[in-house]
């Protein structure tokens, strides 16, 4: 038996739009993966270190109120200064396509916009993590 | 209604329809049976006749409009008399360009203000605060002093337009401002109109943006219902929404059911505080969503009304203003499409045709660039005139609820307001509304239902055009609303001036003033007032309630 | 992994959790790996320190992990450092788990003297209590003064992996009838402290009435000692003082009448014995599958050619034999 993924799905700053982001956590455990879901107003700090605590394969970021640039990228910034980026940071919600683009080239290795199904996110994550 | 032979000749008539129906195949394949439940999941037939509300008792279950049991509408003659409020939420970035937006909404024909406010805003932070880091204006506007709020409504005479202002964990705070500002214009407080959402229950169980507990937040909400009512008496205090439970994921069933357990328990809140039920109940209001299920959402306001008014008899209202459901309605945010957004001002103008037909009094369209981004100039005109269009020309407007009567609207109605029942019954079980917060129950049912609605759409059984079907593979095209970076600049400027150059100790003394006041029982609106009229920021005054008051944990519910 | 252990032994709290990824899976880790880990788990053993370890259990609802965050809180003003394990139910069908302990210690999180790791239930045979006892002896030895093991609710699972700790309070709620939940399930047995939460509600005095009573008839696991029922409200705070103190009481008691080594040694015993089931159970898992060796021995039982009790003998004598193989 393996060792399940582990994913920490995340609510950065002020956003109450928790819907997404609890669909994602229950279908990922559907999918038989360990699931850390943060809660909301989570600091970038909270959520580093709660990554960092729990030995997270997988960061997810649900961000749909428009603070997304700073905040991902506070989080990134976070990770590599905590020697701690190998974890795997992807995000969801309401980023434009340039906002994405940015992302992506800061280091989130993919954004997944509205339409998404679950099971797109959950083979991404198990095609990507090594167990 | 019916008289006996009739309705032995319809049942007749229908066995010899079923009879011939009978062998067919459905013509699509058998996922498509899902089809026939509507999105509450209630069973659908293929054809409604007198035969399914044949019990009907048209005087006293569903009688004229603008009488009990209210069915048909609250008012006698609904838009013969006055077209519903056109009122677009708007608001973002500073306070001065929102108030352009304000200004350009009116201009094209818009009837009603209404102010969307930013999350640092929404939670009572100032910009400035270590929380609202990377927020301001993202979603809203911001306002952290009454400064802003004079920026906002510049040139805006609030004694000729109602405002509704979706705030709640800081509405106390917020109206205070908006009072103090009106004051400043010279206006009379019994002159100026709106509402202010100030809906803390539904917060708790599906927008989020709560601060307080539940009993310091009950006790602010009487305290703007007692102080309205006074000094305020063209204020909706209160706007019962349900748009959020939808938006989180309800069924309409779930989305009427809890919106209205919720306004019952503002009511027993209110007069278990000793103020008298027809005092304050004329100035109640609703707000739900509207879907994509036409006949569904129609059904569901019509019920909404005659609950309502029944359940305010039995509570003891004795006005018949006590007894009306008023409603703003939005369309739905949760329904419109990222791929392909020029489908959705279709969508958006089903769902307004449907809220219109089901007698709402106010009216939001959502814009086509929805699930982009705040809407584009652009965008926002057509959400408009969608709006006018329906007003001006499809003649709807001519009679009041016009499918009073269809078989079908009747018994989805009578339907809606019986799994409605079901849910009060468990909610009282349980203790009441905010037992029921505190068990997770509301939680748990939407977290089920917005997890099966997923799966319906991922399994296919449950088709968006555009999303999991009809797909083109062509970028999104349409102009975005950028926020203009230099507006944060510009707002935490005049915060600062403000902060140096206001009475600071006449702040000081305010805000402790305010601090005393809500150790105990006093109505807190007026010490609201005297700190933000002393430029007390939005944060300072909240911060002195988050002492006294503590902050709600919320507890995840799957 | 040396580097792992050495960093994690100064407190990096990246290395212990990776470290307490390698040992809670030894399970299922390769074997390849083993031998680096039982090396690890070596050295950490020797900078064991035999800290008080606390287990809390309840009903689902009854605001353990609330109370939890409030003790942890009271562990902090006296300067320790708390570790913190919180343990959730694994999905029987998927074997993924939704660990939502963490997120009602939301006010402890920037807590750096504050460590919590989430664990899943991993279903029968997944070896959770043998390693839940690596990773308390992993924070022990990297620096944490007290560890709080929080367990998902009441059973014999439950029951297993809280005999870990040397304190154990069971959390209760008014009303629900609950008091006698725990007595069909022996939680009453391995209580220390027994905790009624939310005791704001009504319907109180009634339950902790009942517990007294119960108490009185001589349940509970020091018969010379009085276990003490104290009310909480962990939403508002109330009564946790009260709590950990006797918290701190039952550990001096302890280390008085039994003492320290005494407690570390029944540690490593309890921890033995779950892992001697863990492999027992593994072994009769192969023994047990199609074409084992016991399949073979249920056919001679329907042909009443051998009783169970010879059969169940000669599995445990002669097991691993015929046609299984041990890991």
């Amino acid at each position: 038996m393996n060792r399940p993924i582990r994913v920490v799905v995340a609510k950065p700053g002020l956003d109450g739009h928790d819907r997404g982001a609890k669909v994602v956590a229950r279908a990922l455990r559907d999918a038989g993966m360990e699931v850390i879901y943060t809660g909301l107003h989570q600091t970038p700090e909270m959520i580093v270190e709660t990554a960092i605590q729990e030995d997270a394969d997988v960061i997810g970021l649900s961000a749909l109120s428009g603070a997304h640039m700073t905040l991902f990228q506070d989080i990134l910034d976070m990770l590599k200064e905590k020697k701690a980026d190998n974890i795997m940071v992807l995000g969801g919600g309401i980023i434009p396509d340039d906002d994405a683009k940015a992302l992506k080239k800061a280091g989130v290795t993919e954004i997944f916009g509205p339409g998404t199904t679950t099971d797109n996110i959950v083979s991404f994550i198990s095609g990507k993590v090594k167990r | 209604m019916f008289t006996k032979e009739a309705l032995d000749e319809v049942k007749k008539q229908r066995k010899r329809w079923e009879d011939a129906h009978k062998g067919k195949t459905p013509h699509s394949k058998p996922a498509s049976e899902r089809r026939h439940k509507n999105l509450s999941n209630l069973d659908i037939r293929p054809v409604y006749g007198p035969d399914d509300i044949a019990n009907m008792d048209y005087a006293n279950d569903v009688g004229f409009p603008g009488g009990e049991p209210y069915l048909r509408g609250v008012h006698t003659d609904m838009y013969r008399g006055k077209p519903w409020t056109m009122r677009l939420f708007a608001g973002f970035g500073s306070a001065e360009e929102t108030n352009k937006r304000y200004k350009y909404l009116l201009g094209h024909g818009e009837t009603g203000l209404s102010v969307a406010f930013d999350y640092p805003t929404l939670y009572g932070y100032d910009t400035d605060h270590k929380l609202a880091r990377g927020e301001f204006g993202k979603c809203g506007v911001a306002i952290s002093s009454l400064k802003d709020m004079e920026i906002l409504f510049d040139g805006i005479p609030l004694d000729k337009i109602t405002t509704s202002m979706t705030i709640n964990g800081p509405a106390a705070v917020v109206w205070a401002m908006y009072i103090a500002n009106a004051q400043k214009q010279g206006i009379p407080l019994d002159k100026i109109g709106g509402t202010i959402q100030n809906d803390i229950l539904k917060e708790y169980i599906a927008q989020k943006s709560f601060i307080f507990p539940p009993e310091p937040s009950m006790r602010l909400i009487v305290d703007t219902f007692e102080f309205g009512s006074k000094y305020v008496p063209r204020w909706n205090t209160i706007s019962i929404s349900g748009y959020h439970i939808r938006e989180a994921g309800s069924t309409a069933v779930q989305e009427l059911a809890f919106t209205l357990a919720d306004g019952l328990a503002y009511v027993r809140a209110a007069v278990e505080r000793g103020l008298g039920i027809d005092e304050f109940a004329p100035r109640l209001s609703f707000f739900f969503n509207c879907h994509n299920d036409f006949f569904e959402e129609i059904a569901k306001y019509r019920a909404a009304r005659r609950i309502w008014s029944r359940e305010m008899r039995k509570l003891g209202a004795k006005k018949d203003r006590s007894l009306w459901m008023r409603f703003h309605t939005q369309t739905a945010g949760c329904a419109l499409s990222a791929q392909q957004p020029e489908n959705n001002i279709v969508r958006v103008a089903l769902q307004a045709l449907a809220a219109v037909l089901g007698g709402t009094q106010s009216l939001h369209t959502n814009s086509m660039d929805e699930a982009l981004a705040l809407p584009s100039e652009k965008a926002v005109l057509i959400a408009l005139r969608t709006q006018q269009i329906i007003a001006e020309e499809t003649g709807v407007i001519n009679t009041v609820d016009p499918l009073g009567g269809s078989y079908y609207v009747e018994a989805l109605t009578n339907k809606m307001e019986e799994e409605a029942y079901r849910y009060f019954e468990n909610i009282e079980r349980l203790g009441g509304v905010i037992p029921a917060i505190e068990k997770g129950f509301f939680q748990r049912e939407i977290a089920q239902a917005s997890f099966k609605y997923q799966k319906e759409i991922e399994n296919k059984e449950r088709l968006v055009v555009g999303v999991n079907s009809y797909q083109v593979s062509a970028p999104i095209d349409i102009p975005l609303l950028k926020i203009d970076v230099e507006g944060e600049k510009r707002h935490m400027a005049r915060l600062s001036k403000l902060r140096a150059e206001r009475n600071s100790s006449k702040v000081a003394s305010a805000l402790s003033a305010l601090e005393t006041a809500s150790k105990g029982k006093e109505n807190l609106m007026p010490f609201i007032i005297d700190a933000v009229k002393a430029y007390a920021t939005l944060g300072e005054t909240c911060a002195v309630l988050r002492r006294v008051f503590g902050e709600y944990n919320d507890p995840v519910i799957y | 992994m040396k580097d792992i252990v050495k960093s994690a032994l100064k407190g990096d709290n990246l290395s212990i959790a990776r470290l307490i990824s390698r040992a809670e899976r030894e399970v299922m880790a390769d074997p390849v790996g083993s031998a680096d880990l039982l090396s690890a788990m070596r050295t950490i053993h020797k900078k064991v320190r035999g800290v008080p370890v606390v287990g809390v259990t309840g009903v689902g609802g009854s605001g353990k992990s609330t109370l939890v965050a409030r003790l942890a809180r009271e562990y902090r003003k006296d300067g320790k450092r708390v570790g913190i394990i919180a343990i959730d139910p694994t999905s029987p069908f998927s074997g993924g788990a939704l660990l939502g302990d963490r997120v009602r210690m939301s006010d402890i999180m920037t807590d750096k003297g504050i460590f919590i790791r989430s664990m899943g239930t991993r279903g029968a045979f997944g070896g959770l209590a043998s390693a839940v006892y690596d990773v308390a002896w992993i924070l022990d030895a990297c620096g944490f003064d007290a560890i709080i093991v929080e367990t998902v609710g009441v059973g014999q699972d439950e029951i297993d992996v809280v005999k870990i700790a040397e304190t154990t309070l069971v959390v209760l709620v008014p009303g629900l009838g609950d008091s006698i939940q725990m007595i069909k399930a022996g939680i009453m047995e391995i209580g220390d402290v027994l905790v009624v939460n939310k005791a704001d509600m009504p319907g109180v005095e009634q339950t902790v009435g009942e517990l007294e009573a119960m108490l009185d008839l001589g349940g509970g696991r020091m018969k010379d000692r009085k276990i003490p029922v104290i009310r909480t409200v962990a939403k508002t705070g109330e009564g946790v003082i009260e709590l950990y103190a006797a918290l701190c009481a039952h550990r001096e008691y302890l280390e008085k009448t039994v003492g320290r080594d005494t407690i570390c040694r029944r540690r490593y015993e309890g921890a033995l014995l779950e892992i001697v089931k863990d492999k027992v159970m593994e072994r009769m898992l192969d023994e047990f599958g199609a074409g084992g060796h016991a399949q073979k021995l249920v056919d001679k039982i329907v042909r009443s050619e051998i009783d169970l009790r010879t059969a169940a003998d000669e599995i445990i004598q002669h097991g691993g034999k015929n046609g299984s193989h041990s890991k």
